[in-house]
């Protein structure tokens, strides 16, 4: 890892979001992590391509990927690893967060 | 989900993250949850499709077959097992929701099945195939079925959550119950919607002109009028009546028993089997259906080997169903006229329920409410595809969420009797509110609260809802303690109310449940109340019966002289018609004797006439046989 940030990025999900922002065709900023609370215990994660850099963002640059944090996602993602998963019918970017006590049957909501 | 059960995220374009669980959680349906059939639908952007079995049926009948195996069979299936083990199956369950065994006392009779009192008080049991079941475990039998229907038609996606409609004048026991019902069968309830509610929303009544509409619902054996006030977006129940046993069931016994005559005419005088009053039941309903659509038709009963031909005209339907029509345009006007509401002012009227198909019904309504009801929505779907708006409307987020308000003020009792309102009427639910109290001793360590419900000024003259007591406040000067009475009404109309004491934190909280929550003199005041307009109610029945009855005879009588009319001399024709004539006119009055007596005086009128006719009937069927048939016919009494 060439720095620690208050998230980690793995190789898998380095490269991957670095072929997304490639394929998306418009210059980006980055990606941006936000959360919002609408799951059934609490929050949810959202990544979305960032067009450009707000003035509150956390900014974290790793592996050449630059990774926007909404503030009111920073609590909640600090200390947290993303990664891509690859599975036989699905992948996606997880996070894996030690500070997760609790989640809720559905899996998208998230207690800190 | 991964494999390790974290989520997987996708990357998506700024603001078009989707909704939680939109993918995960399946979807959101609506449910029609009815007494005599069920239908659920899924609406998508606005748009909603009622969703079907493989052969294309949006009705589930909601009718439940306990199965000696153990095995449970919910539907059309479990409808025919009540022919051959009727005492394995369960009907009509939702009018056992919610309710203690005093309420069912008054059903007595109505019901098909055994009930007993549940040891630990509230809803009643039932002892069913060697089982012993609630009415909210029969109800999530229905919807389990209900949820499996929806999933196979969403070809395997996950139905979870539900809007899930009640009737208008469901207790707070039974909407609990149904809530509870849904729990069990593993779907989170969105929200109760009342069903002229749904049925208005269906319409988009909701952005229609403010003002107050109709909802008029004949099922397979309950009538509802509902009187709707829409301000704003939001409905407000401002009337409702009804007959809880007043449905197509009765206009299908009414064309059976026309049937059962006819067939003894055709087949011999016999004592009827209980087959041929099943089978008789169901050719009714198939003819009254037909008829909807066609002007006539005919039918072929046959039992024991032994088939008769009926014919029936939509004339002759409508001959045997006016009494049952008329009785509800009556409901109509009484409602309308004991809310003080001018006909006049009611800008709509939505037709809902199965029977509402026939055109006798949309007739009579369009003359009563003065103007053409809107139908152009299945009206046996048009409670589900409501649902199905709300549904998506609370999980996918839309301008037109609908909005209940609470019918009446919610207050507690204060010093010498008067109510102090905490929430007013007509507030939008869910809504919490809270007032402060206080002691009015010194040293009061105790608070009761007393929760009403309405709009008078005194106790006394409001409904009683709950009591209970805040105990533990600290000793004080009469004053300091400051007692935060919280009331909160939840999106489905239950209200839960908590005492707080501020400086202790010291709390006391109920569920409000108004059907056990009356005292005993206003118990003894709704009992006398009910009874007596339960006199009328018999009145009106009797009455309704007798011109039933009467009319079917006229029917057979004047079907009969069509056929046989050759057998009758010019006097016997002549006595035969005045006696028509009498009956007729005691048919278009109230008085049951009248009725009775006419009907009696036609018996002996035509009593020769039927002698001939049986006479003449034998002769043909027999000259019509062969010889082995004959035999067959004599010898077999298979
Ligand atoms: N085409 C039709 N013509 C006349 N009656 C009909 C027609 N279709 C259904 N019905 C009647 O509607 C009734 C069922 O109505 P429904 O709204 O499904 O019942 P519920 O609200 O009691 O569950 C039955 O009596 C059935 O015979
Ligand atoms: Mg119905």
């Amino acid at each position: 890892m060439d720095m620690k940030g208050p998230i980690t990025l793995t190789d898998a999900a380095a490269d991957r979001v670095k072929a997304m922002l490639a394929k998306r065709g418009k210059p980006s900023a980055g990606i941006r992590i936000g959360v919002r609370s609408k799951g059934c215990s609490g929050m949810q994660y959202t990544l979305e391509y960032a067009d450009e850099k707000s003035q509150f963002d956390e900014v974290v640059e790793q592996k050449g990927v630059t990774v926007l944090i909404d503030p009111k996602a920073a609590m909640f993602v600090f200390g947290t690893e993303m990664d891509w998963v690859e599975e036989q019918m699905k992948s996606g970017f997880v996070f894996r967060n030690p500070n997760e006590k609790g989640r809720c049957g559905c899996g998208e909501s998230f207690h800190i | 989900m991964s494999d390790d059960g974290l989520v997987m995220l996708q990357l998506h374009e700024p603001g078009e993250t989707p909704a939680p669980h939109d993918s995960e959680r399946g979807a959101a349906v609506g449910i029609d949850l009815g007494t005599t059939n069920s239908v659920v639908a899924l609406s998508f952007e606005g748009s909603v499709e009622v969703l079907r079995s493989a052969d294309g049926r949006g009705l589930i009948p909601s009718v439940v077959h306990y199965r000696d195996d153990g095995g449970v069979e919910v539907g059309a299936k479990a409808r025919e097992a009540i022919l051959e083990t009727p005492d394995h199956v369960v009907s009509s369950i939702k009018r056992l929701m919610g309710r203690g065994i005093e309420d069912v006392k008054a059903l007595a009779g109505t019901l098909p099945y055994a009930v007993e009192p549940n040891p630990d008080g509230g809803m009643v049991r039932l002892r069913v195939a060697g089982r012993v079941l609630t009415p909210v475990e029969i109800s999530a039998d229905i919807l389990r079925a209900i949820k499996a229907r929806a999933e196979e038609a969403l070809l395997g996606k996950m139905v979870s959550r539900a809007v899930v409609t009640v009737p208008a004048y469901f207790d707070d026991a039974a909407r609990t119950a149904t809530k509870d019902a849904a729990r069990l069968a593993g779907l989170e309830v969105l929200r109760l919607v009342n069903e002229p509610t749904a049925a208005a929303l269906a319409y988009g009544l909701d952005n229609a002109v403010e003002g107050l509409y109709a909802v008029y619902d004949l099922g397979g054996g309950t009538f509802d009028i509902s009187v709707l006030k829409m301000e704003k977006g939001v409905f407000q129940v401002k009337a409702t009546g009804g007959d809880a046993v007043l449905g197509g069931d009765d206009i299908d016994h009414a064309i059976a028993e026309h049937f059962l005559a006819d067939r003894k005419a055709a087949v011999g005088e016999h004592p009827i089997s209980a087959g041929e009053v099943k089978q008789a039941l169901m050719t009714a309903r198939v003819a009254k259906e037909c008829l909807t659509g066609r002007t006539e038709g005919e039918w072929m009963i046959e039992v024991d080997g032994r088939p008769s031909r009926h014919s029936l005209t939509r004339e002759q339907l409508e001959f045997l169903a006016a009494p049952f029509v008329e009785r509800t345009i009556a409901i109509c006007r009484e409602v309308v006229e004991d809310a003080g509401i001018d006909v006049a002012d009611i800008r709509g009227v939505v037709l809902v329920g199965g029977s509402t198909r026939m055109p006798l019904v949309r007739a009579r309504v369009a003359d009563f409410f003065g103007r053409p009801p809107l139908a152009d929505i299945n009206p046996d779907e048009v409670v589900a595809v409501g649902a199905a708006l709300q549904a998506e409307a609370l999980t996918a987020g839309s301008d037109t969420l609908l909005l209940d308000v609470t019918p009446l003020s919610l207050g507690i009792e204060t010093m010498g009797g008067i109510v102090e309102k905490v929430i007013p009427r007509n507030t939008p639910i869910p809504v919490a509110m809270a007032q402060e109290f206080t002691t009015y001793q010194d040293g009061q360590s105790a608070m009761s609260i007393h929760v009403v419900q309405g709009e008078r000024e005194m106790v006394d003259q409001n409904r009683s809802l709950a009591r209970f007591v805040l105990r533990g406040i600290p000793p004080m000067t009469a004053g300091a303690a400051r007692i935060r009475v919280s009331f909160q009404v939840d999106a489905d109309g239950l209200l839960t109310v908590a005492a707080t004491e501020m400086t202790t934190g010291i709390e006391q909280q109920v569920a409000v449940k108004p059907s056990y929550g009356l005292n005993d003199d206003e118990m003894a005041d709704m009992l006398r109340d009910s009874l007596v307009h339960a006199r009328d109610d018999m009145q009106q029945r009797l009455l309704t019966e007798s011109v039933v009855e009467a009319r079917r005879s006229l029917l057979a009588v004047q079907s009969a002289l069509g056929v046989d009319g050759d057998l009758l001399s010019a006097d016997e024709r002549q006595a035969i018609d005045a006696a028509i004539e009498q009956v007729k006119a005691a048919c278009a009055g109230s008085d049951r004797d009248a009725v009775t007596a006419s009907v009696e005086s036609l018996e002996t009128a035509t009593k020769s006439f039927a002698e001939k006719r049986m006479d003449r009937g034998i002769r043909q069927a027999l000259a019509g046989m062969s010889v082995d048939r004959l035999d067959g016919a004599l010898g077999g009494g298979e």
